[in-house]
């Protein structure tokens, strides 16, 4: 199931774009808001004293502080930052592919403290293909449908989780919907996979013993 | 060719009476169909069926049609025996119940080739006809029973154990409400119960206040309607026990429900709210009432234990099981044994007896009536609009 | 999702090969399997929740979700930003504006565009009836859950009157895509605040008509009084926002914490409850449809007041947000419904992803229903107001 297999039927990659990422700053010629060193904030000072080493990076864009956090000590930030710092309530983690670098992935933990003045920290590690990143769902209850789903579209597996299953696609899908390489038009599932074992048109395998014979 | 005598009182008209009394019945479960979405719709601001026919009026008859050219579905793992005859279980003591119910008082006609005919209102009068109707409706119970485990669906199934234990529950305090009456009554023959009323110059309500609010309370619950109708409770089991029915076999489930519902409502004319007779009994100077035929007074009379059923259904939300049962061991069953004693203490009396105890309910009622309508009324304020606490500015705490 | 079941077990009472090291099965007895859904009355589209019962008692309940799925981010990649307005609709099909409020507030933060004051109140204007609507919506289907009939068809009646005023806007009643990056769809139609003036007036008159049926029946207290408890700590814990949370006792809505629009200078309050269980959900419901009705009432007068204006802020007529990531939020009716940007620097983003309330709410039901009986798991489903939509994508 986790397994990386490539997606069956055809492939048709999108044409690359150029992506920037986004903890690099921006180019100065560009208009618009520009990422401004965070790293002096008291709360990032303090994060930096009570993990150390846990910080790469920090900056703020857009009035949103975005931390970059080394992936070993990724738990032990969010297990500070919520109960030292008091931000209890994850709102929301993702991840973002960039095909062309290294490490591929992002995953995006979003973090908000009700005690101080409804403040938002940004959280993100940087995950390789193949690796894995550590759960938070101990940390926060409600990461463990958030990284599910991330396993589910990205394929990034999470060392630790209680529960990894896919949960929008179905179990058996082949690939992981959100990678830059999957196709947009998707791909051939089920009988296309299993060719030897689904009966054309659809229906259940005929070695399925609970298969019925409708006269 | 003579017709004998025997052969006209004890086949011919038996027979013609069993025949209309069927079809009334199957008639009246037909229209009731229709009155009930008709007076859903008009509670709940639509239009309701009025389509077919004069403003709807043959809605039954195309749904009866409906039904009867529908797929039947048999589930492949069903028990397919007991799965066919769950619905035959269900429709048939629910008809049969119909024999003893006593639409009217004796009357004569002048037939021809049969000449003058004597025969009451009902189509036989059973001198344990009351025992008879518990006895048959509770057959009907295995229907739903059998028919929920028959389907071998678990939704089917829950249904079926609800409904099950559902009208054990209920089965008690309606009898003990049943038996208050026959107390007061000294007969079972329905046809009696009513001559009884009429020789006491009441309805059996001024007495059995507290004995016809259980008896219908329970037989709401027992017809599996609206506030209690957990065996079919569409959000939650799906249809209940006949979630895997379809077709006609579907369609005797809905006859065999709403043919109960005009039982337990012709009972509980019968036994409350004196039959056939017409209001107030004795008085003399409402004597210009018998002009109306008993017959049309009992229909009445049925008609709005029929439209609180509806209204019922358009009102309540859904009891939860255990709620349901509470209720049912809880409140009902000891009232209604309360009642009991209450009422044989007031037979001892005779009519006087009676008449006290009667006073003495309808007086408690209208006072809790008046005071609970006082404490809704001062109660204006709703929940939502009013807070009780609005300590914190821009916060308000509605709970209460 | 998880695999499908066997097919056999769907239809078998009590499979015999359960040989769990429980105690029960050494009795005899055995817990049973029930597919709640996904064809299902209740589940509110397609749900489907495994439970394991014990007669009627929920030992565990798995929701499993996923048969909605229509890779809504996925596309999100592909399409141009005002293209993708239409597609956030579709997630939280009986909320559409606030899903388009949310985007939208999303693109203007990263493209740094100043809102007219007009477009603000528009927005506001539209993002209240959505949430009477959707509220609306919520109270007939959780109320007839529980076997309450009547007002399903009354709150039909004022949320089609709503959703007939959304058409004379934007020509859509339920897909509204009413708003644009930048500002709204179009100018209010010429009397277009007198009819919802005529609407919102006498709202509160049929709000008292719901709670007459409800809030004092004997039997809804029964079946929602201490049903599906979930407090402030836990609805923290599960990241559970909206309506939840603030019936739980947490005065804590988007509008008044993280302000956007206009929200800072209308008056409103935030309703709490107190016992975080299904019934309070509903008093603080029925609260915020007061609240919303009164926000409404301002915002017309404002709009009255300023008959004309700007429809649409200073965009770019090609919408190429700078590099970077931002997040925006709102308080749908649902809870915080946020959008999550990654600009490359083009005119599509490299990575949107929503952070859906109804998806991160429903984590809660198992937690919501444990012990509990199946009919209250239908009062529970209810009560946290999912749309498929949104919680699939």
């Amino acid at each position: 199931m986790a397994e990386e297999t490539p997606p069956a039927g055809p492939v048709n990659p999108p044409a690359p774009e150029a992506p920037k990422p986004a903890a690099a700053p921006a180019p100065a010629k560009l208009k618009g808001p520009v990422p401004v060193d965070a790293s002096g904030k008291p709360l990032v000072a303090n994060l930096a004293n009570a993990v150390p080493g846990a910080i790469l990076s920090a900056h703020e864009f857009v009035g949103e502080t975005t931390v970059d956090v080394a992936l070993d000590k990724i738990v032990d930030v969010c297990r500070y930052l919520k109960d030292t710092e008091s931000f209890t309530y994850l709102v929301d983690l993702t991840a973002v592919d960039w095909k062309e670098r290294k490490p591929r992935f992002d995953v995006v933990f979003w973090l908000h403290s009700f005690k101080r003045n409804n403040e938002r920290l940004r959280l993100k590690v940087k995950v390789e293909e193949n690796a894995s990143c550590p759960t938070v769902s101990t940390v926060w209850k409600t990461a463990n449908w958030m990284e599910r789903e991330v396993f589910d579209l990205f394929g990034i597996t999470f060392a630790g989780h209680p529960d990894l299953r896919r949960i929008l696609t179905w179990d058996g899908f082949n690939g992981h919907p959100l990678r830059k390489d999957f196709p947009i038009q998707g791909i051939d599932t089920g009988a296309a996979i299993y060719p030897d074992r689904y009966p054309e048109g659809g229906g259940p395998a005929p070695d399925d013993p609970n298969r019925k014979v409708v006269s | 060719m003579e017709l004998s005598d025997g052969f006209i009182n004890y086949v011919l008209i038996p027979a013609a009476k069993a025949f209309i009394f069927i079809n009334i019945m199957a008639v009246m479960a037909g229209v009731l169909t229709l009155f009930e979405r008709r007076i859903l719709a008009f509670m709940q601001v639509r239009k309701g069926p009025n389509r077919v026919g004069f403003e709807g009026s043959l809605q039954w008859i195309a749904d009866t049609i409906k039904l009867m050219f529908k797929e039947d579905i048999v589930p492949t793992k069903a028990e397919k025996l007991v799965h066919f005859l769950a619905p035959v279980l269900v429709v048939v003591p629910a008809l049969t119940v119909f024999c003893v119910i006593p639409w009217g008082p004796e009357f004569t006609v002048r037939l021809p080739l049969l000449g003058r005919i004597t025969t009451g209102g009902y189509a036989t009068d059973l001198n344990v006809g009351l025992l008879f109707v518990l006895a048959v409706t509770s057959i009907g119970i295995y229907g739903i029973i059998l028919g929920g485990w028959a389907s071998n669906s678990k939704y089917a199934l829950l249904g079926g154990l609800r409904s099950a234990a559902q009208l054990i529950s209920y089965e008690v305090p309606m009898g003990f409400a049943v038996v208050s009456v026959i107390l007061m009554s000294s007969s079972l023959s329905l046809v009696e119960i009513i001559e009884a009323q009429r020789r006491f110059g009441m309805w059996f309500i001024f007495p059995g206040l507290l004995a016809f609010f259980l008896y219908f309370l329970s037989g709401v619950a027992e017809t599996n309607r609206i506030p209690f109708d957990l065996p079919e409770a569409e959000s939650e089991l799906v249809a209940g026990f006949h979630t895997e029915y379809s077709g006609v076999k579907w369609s005797f489930f809905f006859l065999g429900e709403y043919a109960n519902m005009v039982t337990i409502s012709a009972i509980a004319t019968t036994l409350f709210l004196g039959g056939w007779l017409r209001p107030f009994p004795s008085v003399q100077a409402l004597s210009f009432l018998d002009i109306v035929p008993g017959a049309a007074w009992f229909l009445l009379k049925i008609s709005v234990f029929m439209f609180v059923y509806i209204w019922f259904r358009a009102t309540f939300p859904r009891y939860r099981f255990d709620q349901l049962m509470a209720l049912g061991w809880k409140t009902l069953i000891p009232l209604s044994m309360g009642n009991l004693v209450l009422v044989a203490i007031a037979a001892l009396g005779g009519r006087r007896g009676l008449n006290t105890l009667g006073t003495i309910l309808w007086t408690l009622f209208g006072v809790s009536m008046i005071l609970t309508l006082r404490a809704r009324s001062s109660r204006r304020s709703l929940a939502a609009r009013t807070p009780i606490v609005n300590a914190v500015p821009g916060v308000l705490e509605v709970s209460r | 999702m998880t695999t499908p079941l066997d097919p056999s077990e769907a239809g078998v009472i009590a499979s015999p090969d359960q040989s769990d090291a429980d105690p029960s099965t050494l009795l005899g007895l055995h817990e049973m399997e029930l597919n709640f859904g996904p064809q299902h009355p209740s589940t509110h589209g397609v749900l489907r929740i495994v439970l394991k019962v014990d007669g009627e008692k929920i030992v565990s309940a798995r929701p499993d979700i996923g048969y909605l799925h229509r890779g809504t981010e996925k596309l999100f990649e592909t399409e141009t930003y005002p293209m993708i307005v239409p597609h956030t609709d579709r997630m939280d099909y009986v909320a559409a504006a606030t899903n388009n409020h949310a985007f939208c507030l999303t693109i203007e933060k990263l493209l740094g565009v100043e809102i007219p004051k007009r477009v603000q109140y528009i927005r506001v204007l539209l993002d209240e009836m959505q949430r009477l609507s959707s509220h609306l919506l919520w109270l007939a289907t959780s109320a007839i859950d529980l076997g309450a009939m009547t007002p399903f068809f009354y709150t039909f009646r004022e949320r089609e009157v709503i959703l007939d005023l959304f058409e004379e806007f934007c020509g859509a009643r339920l897909t509204l895509n009413c708003m644009k990056i930048g500002g709204v769809y179009g100018e209010l139609t010429p009397g277009f605040t007198q009819r919802v003036r005529d609407f919102a007036e006498p709202f509160n008159q049929r709000l008292d008509e719901y709670e007459n049926l409800l809030t004092d029946n004997r039997i809804w207290k029964k079946r929602t009084i201490g049903i599906g408890i979930l407090t402030v700590e836990q609805c923290i814990e599960w990241g559970v926002t909206g309506p939840p949370l603030r019936g739980a006792g947490m005065a804590w809505d988007i509008r008044r914490a993280i302000p956007y629009e206009c929200y800072p200078e209308l008056q409103f309050d935030i309703p709490i409850g107190r016992n975080a269980d299904t019934y309070d959900r509903y008093l603080v419901r029925m609260a915020e449809m007061h609240q919303s009705r009164s926000i409404v009432l301002q915002c017309l007068d404002w709009l009255d007041k300023n008959p004309t204006g700007e429809i649409r802020g200073k965009v770019p007529r090609v919408i190429k947000p700078p590099a970077g990531e931002a997040y925006a939020c709102v308080e749908s009716p649902k809870g915080e419904i946020g959008f999550y940007l990654v600009s490359s620097g083009g005119n599509k983003p490299y990575r949107l992803h929503v952070r859906p309330p109804s998806f991160i709410n429903l984590q809660a039901l198992p937690e919501m229903v444990k012990g509990l009986l199946v009919s209250d798991l239908v009062a529970v489903i209810g009560t946290i107001d999912i749309v498929l939509g949104e919680v699939d994508r």
